[in-house]
């Protein structure tokens, strides 16, 4: 069966989903999103299985899915083969949170000397097997779906578990957070305050957090469709940060995202040029 | 026509206790955050009292002075759109076994709104023409627009921003509100348009305005248009707009813009939803449309097509939709001058200045 | 002013059943839909060309062509095409399955004033269901029109569906079916090329036909063209188009195609007022 086709086995919704939550490099912060569902949590138990999720005390990281949400970055040569296992064994591969969508905080090494840390920092450098970027799970094997966010919302979790119980994905949400931001009556915090704010190469979904305690986007839900970081990087600048301050906002989260990192990078040499 | 009649500043609170009697919950602009925001009204003195606006393109500050004004300030980044048409609501729910119920549109009390600038008025006649289209009215947007009664206010203080004495829709107040307000130092000379307007008016507590209050409210407005700087290309600039679509411009604004989408958000008149499945756990969904725009990818998505992809081509498709194609399907541009779109774009991209550069030479 | 209330059927869908199914290939299903009022059923009227929206509850809701004949039928018959991921959902459903219908939506075919002249039918590539229940629709009717001649292009031969009902079509009195595959396989008797490479063996009056297109956008701007240097008025070209619809009532402003809503003013278009802006790039 084609994995890409989740419905086929589970169109009925009669039948209950076989879930596993996977950790991967990451914080666990997004697999209590499952956990913090409050009382969606108990219809989200009865609507599917959970055979492995180790923050809830099951442990069968080998058993058959329907459905893997997998949570943080491939970083190491054993997370590169572990992704692999995993993806073999669900017919739907979903990739939580901002670790497991773009590389995380963590992907910040793919811009440094990781290998020179590694051989400074540890007595025996050879036992770690660190892979040379923090990568997200889709440069490893194939995502059916991405949910964004550090953490991922609940919502976004539950959403998609109710749409895969009806046998389809749910519609990829790529939209900008200005969108959001502005649907919710909140004052734009770059124009009424001069605050530096990445919402408008961030994806949606976080409710306008920040922006609605009067503070900036930092971008926690990754990239957007369409980033437009280089133009968002210039319109920073005039607003007063300097190159250093600008580079810090674009890759602090995100720094494996490439519109981020080319913007970033562009950034160097100009005024202070002290690259990072 | 009844005469205008003089409602003395301290009096100010008469005008809400009138449009409560008369079975209206009241809306009014107010400073929250920052801005200038509408929401229920309690009181005259939660009106915002002796603010300005000092905006330009990518910025918008409010400016205390303390002077005795309620309205000298130019409008905040929403009005009258998003009490009518919902940023956010559904439209029908389904239940476990997939049978549609129609979720009614919510009906909300009588609302009189006060302080609507002509920029509004005109912009709300166009989304009239857009959801209220004959044979094929929307019913949530009817809703509430059934009960909305408008107070205007005539502008005196518009922002650097504003322009809308060029594409005549401002600052004067001319159709589509029930009462107008002539702010002055001293008071407000109230008028009324329409039946429902004059009724409000007789009840009002009135008094015969000062010797020359007329006057000086006319002359205040019109510095107010004369004060404008920004003025957007003469003329209808459809067919202009249509002959430049590869004009080198497009490309260059294109480099700034962050396609956002904001300008779209806070344009009073834009119009565009984009509809969204929300599946429950318990076998439930419902449909739900919210504010969207052209600036996103869904826009012109057709499977697996993006039909404009970078933001060069979505801004050229909103202006010449905003200011070109909108002259074909509703008579005129859909462009009323509140300047929203350069205040609020935080790239500060000024739509007047790049229309200006792509057909102004004409 | 009196505050409408939403109406069945056009703000809000209602409830039909899949009555019947048929897989015409491995992507592509055709599903019979009865509306579970049948009243409403029976009153469902809608011209060739139009479209219904299709909601499946929990997945979302797409704009389909009607391919069933407004008349002759006891059912709603749509070609749903495995492109995305609301119709990956739809073409799976089992008979029996409940799905929400509203419609119908937009202008079809100009196929009453095209009556005592010839129709001419070209579709290119797999988008060709908005003319099947055209072809069906003159055929029911074969006295009140001329010649009929329907061209169809694919991609590789193999893509082709309803071979039988081409072939059947083909036998019929007046009726020239051609058509054409870019890469041809083994089995292929017809043309090997672009489909508007066949308007050159189509036989029909030039002067008195009425010319219903369907595909790729390139492809019917190159037909449209050809046609027109063979002398066929623009004004009787029509042209199916395709853009984004969510709403079908001229509301959520996806489908605009510079003055025009696809969803109310088209999908089925004059190609004399549209072609200015056909193949636009951005539009």
């Amino acid at each position: 069966m084609d994995r890409r086709e989740p419905g086929a086995g589970f169109s009925d919704g009669a039948a209950r989903l076989r879930v596993a939550v996977h950790k991967f490099g990451s914080c666990d912060g997004c697999q209590l999103a499952f956990l913090n569902a409050g009382p969606a949590l108990l219809a989200l138990a009865e609507a599917v299985e959970l055979v492995h999720f180790l923050e809830a005390g099951l442990d069968d990281p080998d058993a058959r899915v329907d459905v893997a949400f997998v949570e943080g970055s491939i970083g190491t040569s054993e997370e590169a083969e572990r992704i692999r296992a995993v993806r073999e064994r669900a017919r739907v591969l979903v990739a939580i949170g901002a670790c497991a969508t773009t590389g995380g905080v963590q992907a910040l090494r793919n811009l440094a000397d990781a290998g020179g840390w590694v051989a400074r920092t540890y007595p025996e450098p050879d036992r770690v097997h660190v892979l040379p970027e923090s990568a997200p799970v889709r440069a490893h094997v194939a995502v059916d779906l991405e949910l964004a966010g550090c953490p991922v919302t609940t919502r976004a979790v539950t959403e998609t578990v109710a749409s895969l119980l009806r046998g389809a994905l749910p519609a990829p949400r790529h939209e900008k957070l200005c969108l959001e931001c502005k649907r919710a009556g909140l004052a734009c915090v770059m124009v009424s305050r001069g605050e530096p704010c990445l919402g408008p190469v961030t994806a949606a979904g976080c409710g306008a957090l920040c922006p609605g305690l009067g503070r900036g986007c930092y971008g926690c839900f990754g990239p957007s469709e369409l980033p437009e970081a280089g133009a968002l990087a210039a319109r920073l600048r005039a607003l007063g940060l300097d190159a250093a301050a600008v580079r810090r906002r674009l890759l602090a989260i995100h720094a494996g995202v490439p519109a981020f990192q080319q913007a970033a990078l562009r950034q160097v040499g100009e005024e202070d040029g002290d690259g990072r | 026509m009844p005469e205008p009649g003089w409602l003395p500043l301290q009096r100010a609170d008469a005008l809400l206790a009138t449009l409560r009697e008369a079975g209206y919950r009241v809306v009014g602009p107010q400073v929250a955050d920052g801005i200038i925001r509408y929401g229920p009204l309690g009181e005259a003195a939660a009106l915002p009292w002796g603010v300005r606006v000092e905006a330009d393109a990518g910025r918008w500050r409010l400016r205390r002075t303390g002077e005795g004004r309620a309205f000298a300030w130019a409008n905040g980044p929403q009005a009258l759109k998003p009490l009518l048409f919902a940023p956010e609501e559904t439209l029908w729910r389904t239940d476990a076994d997939g049978r549609p119920a129609p979720q009614a549109p919510e009906a909300p009390p009588p609302t009189a709104v006060i302080g609507v600038r002509a920029c509004d008025l005109a912009a709300l006649a166009l989304l009239d023409a857009h959801f209220l289209r004959p044979g094929r009215e929307d019913p949530w947007y009817a809703a509430r627009r059934s009960g909305l009664l408008l107070v205007a206010v005539h502008c005196t203080h518009p922002a650097a921003t504003c322009f809308c004495a060029s594409t005549g829709d401002g600052p004067e107040a001319r159709e589509g509100h029930d009462l107008a307000l002539w702010e002055l130092e001293e008071g407000w000379l109230v008028e009324a348009a329409g039946a429902a307007g004059e009724r409000l008016l007789a009840a009002l507590p009135l008094e015969a305005p000062p010797a020359g209050a007329a006057e000086r409210a006319r002359t205040e407005v019109a510095a107010a248009a004369a004060a404008q700087t920004r003025r957007l290309p003469e003329g209808p600039l459809q067919a202009r707009l249509f002959e430049r679509l590869d004009h080198p411009r497009w490309a260059q604004v294109g480099e700034r813009c962050l396609a956002c989408g904001s300008c779209t958000a806070v344009c009073p008149t834009c119009f565009c939803h984009a509809a969204e499945e929300r599946p429950g756990l318990d076998g439930s969904s419902a449909r739900v449309r919210r504010w969207s725009s052209c600036f996103t990818e869904g826009h012109s998505y057709i499977h697996g097509i993006v039909l404009r992809p970078d933001a060069r081509s979505r801004y050229r498709q909103w202006l010449t939709h905003k200011l070109g194609a909108w002259h074909a399907q509703y008579g005129r541009s859909g462009c009323v001058g509140c300047g929203r779109c350069i205040a609020w774009c935080p790239a500060a991209i000024d739509l007047v200045e790049e229309m200006e550069a792509i057909v102004g030479d004409a | 002013m009196a505050t409408p209330e939403p109406v069945p059927g056009i703000d809000l869908p209602v409830p039909a059943r899949v009555a019947g199914r048929v897989q015409e290939s491995p992507t592509i299903v055709t599903l019979r839909l009865e509306l579970e009022d049948p009243a409403r059923q029976a009153a469902f009227r809608f011209a060739p060309g139009q479209f219904n929206m299709l909601h499946l509850p929990g997945v979302g809701e797409v704009p389909i062509s009607i391919s069933s004949d407004p008349d002759h039928d006891t059912f709603l018959g749509h070609t749903v095409r495995m492109v995305g991921r609301v119709t990956r959902a739809l073409a799976r459903l089992p008979v029996g399955a409940r799905l929400g219908v509203r419609g119908p939506f937009g202008r079809g075919w100009p196929l009453e004033a095209a009556r005592g002249g010839d129709v001419v039918v070209l579709a290119g590539g797999l988008g060709c269901a908005p003319v099947v229940g055209a072809v069906r629709y003159v055929l029911h009717r074969r006295r009140d029109y001329g010649r009929l001649v329907v061209m169809q292009g694919v991609k590789h031969a193999e893509d082709l569906i309803w071979r039988a009902q081409y072939e059947a079509w083909a036998r019929e009195p007046d009726v020239q079916v051609l058509l054409a595959a870019d890469v041809a396989g083994g089995d292929w008797p017809w043309n090997v090329g672009p489909v508007t490479e066949l308007l050159e063996g189509a036989r029909f009056d030039r002067g008195r036909c009425t010319v219903l297109m369907c595909g790729p956008e390139p492809m019917m701007i190159a037909a449209a063209r050809r046609l027109e240097a063979l002398g066929v008025p623009a004004a009787a070209i029509h042209l199916s188009m395709e853009r984004n619809m969510q709403c079908a009532l001229g509301r959520c402003g996806h489908c605009q195609i510079g003055p025009w809503f696809v969803c109310r003013d088209g999908p089925v278009f004059r190609y004399d007022r549209i072609r200015p802006l056909l193949g636009v790039r951005g539009f």
